[in-house]
């Protein structure tokens, strides 16, 4: 179970080579542009990536494909497939051939990753019904409440996420202050907490921005004068919406669905803080593989499945914005 | 003057090198287990500075000895997590010589199973899981594990989400010892708990926040380790605690030095310090568990002997059981079986 980070030589020469790589980098850009040297301000995010984000990525990878002892296995992968595969190797060990009545396969990482993805899609689907009518009223030039309204969206994003959901938390328990006023009017208190409706609702609630703002900036640049075109050769306010403003806005909305599908399949904390941990999402399995099981290695050849699932949709997303107008995130 | 002025300049720069030289300890506890005046109290008696830091299962906390060596001085893990440290060779051989206050501990607690020549861990807090329950939901509970599964209380019952004592009450209701390493046994323990699940009576799987959830009137019954029961109990006079007649687990925290330890003798310090009567009683009137302190039971006088939650009876101690460390392979089986209960809906 010991586990210390010495790495094998080969770990080493990668980690070299992108050190390497990166210098050389920054000379041949360098050179290129010997007269104006804009791109030299690139360096320092460059090796922040390097550091931050290629290596831990790198050793994700590592992990993933090797065991406990640092050889090379796919048994990580089976583990993903089949939860119950180290255990059922166990009892067949422990138990001999009386074992076989005790091994089933484990469908608990399967599910959990169905579930992640089913909830995240549920996630942008409610974000991008409430978000689009909000991003429109604030664009809207008529509007002299639009700007009040951005400023009201951005002051909840200057407390920190933790905080907020769990401020929900003292809102939504049993004895806590919805129901409290529920049961001074008299009423039946209502069940809002430790069920996947409160994990929605606190996905919603902090992703919601991600969606409005992409689509914000969007429809405030489009030129107004399109839809007053629309408006003089007939449409109504309708037609107008549904003809001009909404393929216009085609790329903030792309942008808004990944940078709310993003997070929401890799959700964790809100599950335990608002679900009462009584479901599990994906990123929930994953830390408990880090923290509680100490399996790196399963655990990272999850967080690996789930960063190529993460890739292909937002390839899918990028067929439909091939430009990257809307922010260029996907 | 501007001699004068750069040689300022010049100490100045050198004063925080001195301040990164001074003695330090790094100790790793669970959260809310200590009175945190005490470390100050430390800290001013010996000029050691205490890097304090925290954790919330004891497998969360191997986790991250394993991963840091070298980053912790000192570590409160439960019995059976010293016996495993000791067996792993990740415990240190604790220099005796340095804890005078040793005497101080129990001698019910010397020499336990876990640690049975006694050289590697000393005692910090001992004490019982149970059930923790409000009165006015529920005057006169049933005294045995089956409460929790009672479909009476839908929506009322708060889990521990720490595997080995949820399994653990699990198959002591179901008759079987808590450290059973038998397939079909833990099968039926788990079978047990996702019954339990789909029934409709647990609320959540959560470890550090139902002691608040409990004060609050949250819900009606609660798996809990006494000390966080006494918490509540302290603070909602509605509150009871009790150990079931099936028995249950009986713990030891003790604090022991991980052998990648870089401030060993400052551990040792610590060690002596927080065995010191006045300070474990600070310690013990802080966390409400029960205290291995003889010294520290005479100062609290009766309050304390007399309360049956933090100081049992003897029969509740005969019934309950310690646990045992389970090896690397069993453990496997046991975290498939709890994140099956996790994952049943």
């Amino acid at each position: 179970m010991i586990r210390n980070l010495t790495l094998p030589w080969w770990a080493w020469i990668l980690m070299g080579l992108c050190l390497c790589g990166f210098v050389a980098l920054v000379v041949i850009t360098v050179r290129r542009n010997r007269g104006m040297k804009r791109s030299l301000f690139a360096a320092p995010y460059t090796l922040w990536m390097i550091l931050f984000t290629v290596l831990p990525v790198l050793l994700i990878a590592y992990y993933a494909f090797t065991d406990a002892n640092g050889a090379f296995t796919l048994d990580n992968f089976r583990n993903f497939w089949d939860s119950n595969y180290e255990s059922n190797k166990v009892i067949l060990e422990v138990m001999g051939e009386d074992g076989a009545a005790y091994v089933t396969r484990g469908t608990v990482n399967v599910d959990t990753l169905v579930y992640s993805l089913w909830m995240a899609f549920q996630c942008t689907l409610i974000c991008l019904i409430l978000g689009y009518p909000a991003a429109l009223f604030m664009a809207d030039r008529h509007m002299k409440l639009g700007s009040t309204l951005v400023v009201l969206f951005i002051i909840p994003m200057w407390m920190n996420f933790l905080l907020r959901t769990i401020a929900w938390m003292s809102l939504l328990e049993d004895s806590g202050l919805i129901n409290s006023f529920l049961k001074a009017l008299g009423f039946n208190g209502v069940q809002l907490m430790y069920n996947s409706g409160a994990v929605l609702l606190g996905m919603v609630y902090n992703f919601l921005p991600f969606m409005v703002f992409p689509i914000y900036t969007v429809l405030n640049k489009m030129d107004y004068r399109l839809s007053e075109a629309a408006a003089d050769l007939g449409c109504n306010g309708w037609q107008t919406l549904y003809k001009v403003t909404m393929p216009l806005s085609v790329p903030g909305v792309i942008s808004g669905i990944t940078m709310v599908f993003m997070p929401s399949v890799t959700t964790f904390f809100i599950p335990r803080v608002l679900g009462g941990g009584n479901t599990m999402m994906f990123g929930d399995l994953i830390e408990s593989k880090f923290l509680t099981e100490g399996n790196w290695n399963v655990g990272s050849a999850l967080s690996l499945i789930m960063m190529v699932l993460i890739l292909i949709s937002l390839s899918i997303l990028r067929k439909a914005d091939p430009n990257g107008e809307g922010g260029g995130i996907a | 003057m501007k001699k004068l002025l750069a040689l300022v300049l010049a100490l100045a720069l050198l004063l925080p090198v001195c301040a990164s030289a001074e003695e330090v300890v790094n100790v790793f506890n669970w959260e809310d287990y200590i009175d945190e005046s005490v470390l100050e109290m430390f800290e001013q008696e010996t000029g050691i500075k205490v890097n304090y830091m925290n954790f919330t299962t004891n497998e969360d906390m191997i986790v991250q000895i394993d991963a840091n060596p070298g980053a912790f001085d000192l570590c409160f893990p439960s019995d059976y997590i010293i016996e495993r440290m000791i067996a792993n060779g990740q415990a240190a051989e604790i220099n005796f010589d340095n804890i005078p206050n040793f005497n101080q501990v129990m001698p019910s607690l010397l020499n336990p199973a876990y640690d049975p020549d006694n050289k590697y861990s000393v005692p910090y807090m001992w004490g019982t899981v149970g059930i923790l329950y409000n009165k006015t939901m529920i005057p006169e509970p049933e005294q045995s594990w089956h409460i929790l599964w009672d479909e009476q209380y839908q929506n009322n019952v708060f889990m521990l989400d720490s595997i080995r004592d949820s399994m653990g009450i699990t198959l002591k209701y179901l008759g079987y010892s808590m450290n059973t390493r038998e397939v079909p046994e833990l099968m039926e323990a788990r079978d047990k708990l996702i019954e339990q699940k789909k029934s409709g009576v647990v609320k959540a799987y959560q470890v550090d926040e139902t002691k608040d959830k409990m004060v609050a009137g949250e819900a009606a019954l609660a798996l809990m380790w006494s000390g966080d029961a006494l918490y509540a109990i302290d603070l909602n006079d509605d509150l009871d605690y009790f150990v079931p007649i099936e028995g249950s687990n009986i713990w030891v925290d003790g604090m022991v030095i991980p052998a990648t330890a870089k401030n060993k003798e400052n551990a040792e310090k610590l060690i002596d310090f927080l065995c010191r009567p006045e300070i474990a009683q600070m310690n013990c009137d802080y966390i409400r568990y029960s205290s291995p302190n003889v010294g520290a039971i005479e100062l609290m006088g009766e309050e304390y002997t007399e309360n049956a939650t933090i100081n049992p009876s003897q029969d509740v101690i005969d019934r309950c059981e310690f646990f045992n460390d389970i090896p690397a392979a069993m453990q496997a089986v046991y975290n498939s079986l709890w994140n099956e209960v996790k994952n049943a809906k």
